[in-house]
């Protein structure tokens, strides 16, 4: 085992504004909003209707297919309406909203510790699947999917994936410090799915005080161990770390499990807990709110569907005097930059980061033409040269793109925008041709039929 | 003497198994050549727009001449084309009206408004992938001009916002309408002036929340129609273009104003 991949960035981290805040509650009062197609997969479908009374934990709209996820409310009242709302994508999405009245009365069910010795595996996956469990990374990927491979006496690692590389979020540091045990016993459920498999627990170095909690919590547990990683943009990435280690790159139309690795967030894995323990639904994930233009920045644990602007009026607001130029549903590197703070968290939005100027716009006035300098090239983990891909697109030669430099092996991690001294905007060039070139591959196929 | 014979012999020899020789491989690699082709080649337009779905003009000449391609498949030449190329072929060419681009969005800057501020490539595809949606109807034109960046006949300005199509130069290649990520663009029969100008889904009151020149589906205007030609499905109208006549009235009562006659912007 490496304590790294190739290549990578180091960008300012700024985890000091939130990382000594311990989490905290936080309980919405006002409305909540639950968009049907939360995770990857397709949309739920609502089990309630206008009216309903629903309690905390209550199932509200169920799995619609294999790939699809239950999706349960954090808050009691009723519901308001099943319509159109805006999420955080800027689009209308169908979404259950429901009126909170703030009283928090919990559903039956669920929050007792269950003796979970006697369950076989399938019993522990459908614990999963029923609590709705996705990857609270950030992509949203259904988790009952990924414990299932084909082969599962081929996975050899499953990896706790603790490094939180995004600058500014410090969420799952504060989780691992107060969680260890739960997230222990998490990771031993799934390796009771996997008879070959080791845990490993990846944190990175800047995270001390997390990996010396984690590493007692995991004394006397001979299957798992605590791995201590470089700090180093993208070292949380599912690519990066199997590459650190197992030792194994592949290719994007292979899944982690095609090596033999399974990765899964860390406050994944504390879900998976309280769902086979506690019988307990997904519907509250830690949440890190950040950024230089923020009066109180803190961890906390989020109910889904409560308002970003809710959240951060709750904490104190802005500071006086200055001017959000940028928000950012996640951390700089990964988030996706929003156009209004009214709308719902979801699952996989673990920050929020503020900040009182805005970097793409300075970037923007800064670009020049490539200088061939190569830097996107050393720090690509994939071995990608960006700066030929580029290139590539701009001459508008999709077929050199793709299977001379690969590029849709490109994981858009930002490694080469971040660190192109020209600020050529190379992400988003490659994310625009990966695009175009899966629509062709599409028709293509479609024709074909 | 004998010298003199003896060479002419051997010469006249090898002349004729190198003539054997010639006639054999002639025969043997002989390559059909279709002068129809070069004909129908001469034809086309020659700008290698790819609009009619072939690699240029040479291989549209190719597809047309093996009759793989309809003789009026080139949208660009039109009908005189067509009628040439039928000529050629010895079959009567049918041709099709001459259709042009119309972009189904009537969102300029005065009535909807775009979400926060889009920092990034200056290209509708991009910005639709940017995972954000820029503008606030989830429908409208976003307005970066991808559509006028394709085109081949410089025939879309951006303006004021909104793209707006040159009817007059533009050719109906279409390239516009496989481009727009938003789908606002079509193909519609030159004649025909009364065309819905907005593509929103959604409800009236939500339509009119973020925009105020969309189709609220009100239906007035299929109710209206003495021609079964203008029909409200999923809250936006669309016209039937086979049975409508153009009597324009509801042109006239569409209370969003919605219906319009499309506006060129000319040389």
């Amino acid at each position: 085992m490496r304590k790294t991949f190739r290549g990578g960035v180091h960008p300012a981290y700024h985890k000091e504004l939130s990382r000594e805040q311990a989490l905290r509650p936080f309980e919405a009062k006002g409305e909540m909003v639950y968009p049907l197609a939360h995770h990857i997969g397709k949309p739920a479908k609502p089990v309630v209707k206008k009216n309903d009374p629903v309690l905390v934990g209550q199932r509200i709209a169920e799995a619609d297919g294999y790939v699809s996820a239950n999706i349960f409310s954090a808050c009691s009242g009723k519901v308001k309406a099943v319509e159109k709302r805006r999420t955080l994508s800027g689009t209308m999405q169908e979404c259950v909203v429901i009126d909170n009245d703030g009283q928090y009365a919990k559903a039956e069910g669920f929050g007792t510790r269950e003796d979970v010795s006697g369950l076989t595996n399938q019993q522990i996956v459908d614990r999963v699947r029923d609590a709705g469990i996705i990857g609270l990374g950030g992509a949203g990927f259904p988790t009952h999917v990924k414990l299932s491979p084909k082969a599962p006496d081929d996975i050899k690692y499953v990896i706790a994936n603790g490094a939180e590389c995004e600058p500014y979020l410090t969420c799952n540091d504060q989780l691992m410090r107060t969680q260890a045990d739960a997230i222990v016993e998490g990771l031993e459920l799934m390796l009771r799915l996997f008879k070959n498999a080791h845990g490993v627990v990846a944190i990175e170095d800047n995270k001390p005080v997390a990996i010396a909690a984690m590493t007692q919590a995991a004394q006397g547990h001979n299957r798992i161990r605590v791995l201590t990683m470089d700090t180093k943009y993208p070292q949380g990435g599912e690519k990066s770390l199997i590459s650190a280690i197992a030792g194994k790159d592949y290719p994007a139309r292979m899944l982690p499990a095609d090596v033999g690795c399974i990765v899964e967030n860390v406050g994944t894995i504390l879900a998976i807990q309280r769902a086979v323990v506690f019988r307990e639904p997904l519907f509250t994930h830690c949440f890190t709110l950040t950024g230089d233009a923020v009066k109180n920045p803190g961890n906390y644990m989020v109910p889904d569907g409560a308002s970003f602007a809710e959240l951060l009026e709750y904490s104190g607001g802005l500071k006086e005097g200055v001017t959000l130029k940028k928000a950012l549903a996640g951390g700089p590197m990964m988030g996706i930059a929003m156009a209004s703070l009214d709308v719902p968290i979801q699952k996989m939005n673990n920050g929020l980061t503020l900040l009182t100027d805005d970097p793409a716009e300075t970037a923007e006035a800064q670009m020049t033409a490539c200088l061939h300098c190569g830097r996107c090239t050393t720090v690509c983990p994939l071995g990608l040269m960006p700066q030929l891909m580029a290139d590539a697109i701009v001459d508008k030669d999709m077929d050199r793109f793709e299977n001379r430099l690969y590029g849709l092996e490109c994981m858009q991690c930002g490694s080469c925008s971040y660190i192109c001294p020209a600020k050529r905007p190379l992400t988003q060039m490659f994310k625009q041709a990966k695009a175009e070139i899966t629509a062709r591959k599409r028709a293509e196929a479609g024709g074909k039929k | 003497m004998q010298i003199i014979i003896v060479t002419t012999i051997v010469i006249a020899l090898v002349g004729v198994i190198v003539g054997a020789g010639l006639v054999y491989t002639g025969n043997r690699f002989h390559v059909e050549v279709d002068e129809r082709e070069a004909a129908v080649r001469e034809v086309l337009p020659g700008n290698n727009c790819g609009a009619c779905g072939f690699a240029g003009c040479d291989a549209m000449a190719a597809a047309i001449a093996k009759g793989e391609a309809p003789v009026n498949g080139c949208p660009v030449g039109g009908a005189p084309v067509a009628r040439q190329i039928g000529e050629i072929m010895g079959t009567s060419a049918d041709a099709a009206e001459r259709r042009v681009a119309f972009v189904r969005c009537k969102g300029s800057c005065e009535v909807t408004h775009n979400q926060g501020n889009y920092i990034g490539i200056n290209d509708c595809r991009a910005a639709a992938l940017s995972g954000i949606n820029v503008t606030e109807c989830d429908y409208g034109c976003m307005g970066f001009g991808t559509c006028a960046q394709v085109c081949p006949q410089d025939a879309i300005n951006v303006v004021n916002g909104v793209a707006v199509v040159n009817r007059a130069r533009c050719v109906g290649c279409g390239l516009c309408v496989k481009a727009c990520p938003k789908h606002l663009i079509e193909l519609v029969p030159e004649s025909k002036r009364v065309i819905v100008q907005c593509s929103n889904r959604d409800k009236g009151p939500m339509v009119k929340k973020v925009c105020t020149a969309g189709c609220i589906g009100c239906g007035i205007c299929q109710k209206q129609c003495a021609f079964d030609a203008i029909h409200v499905s999923d809250n936006l109208a669309s016209v039937n273009y086979e049975n409508c006549v153009q009597c324009g009235r509801c042109v006239a009562k569409c209370p969003a104003k919605v219906i319009t006659e499309p506006e060129s912007v000319s040389d």
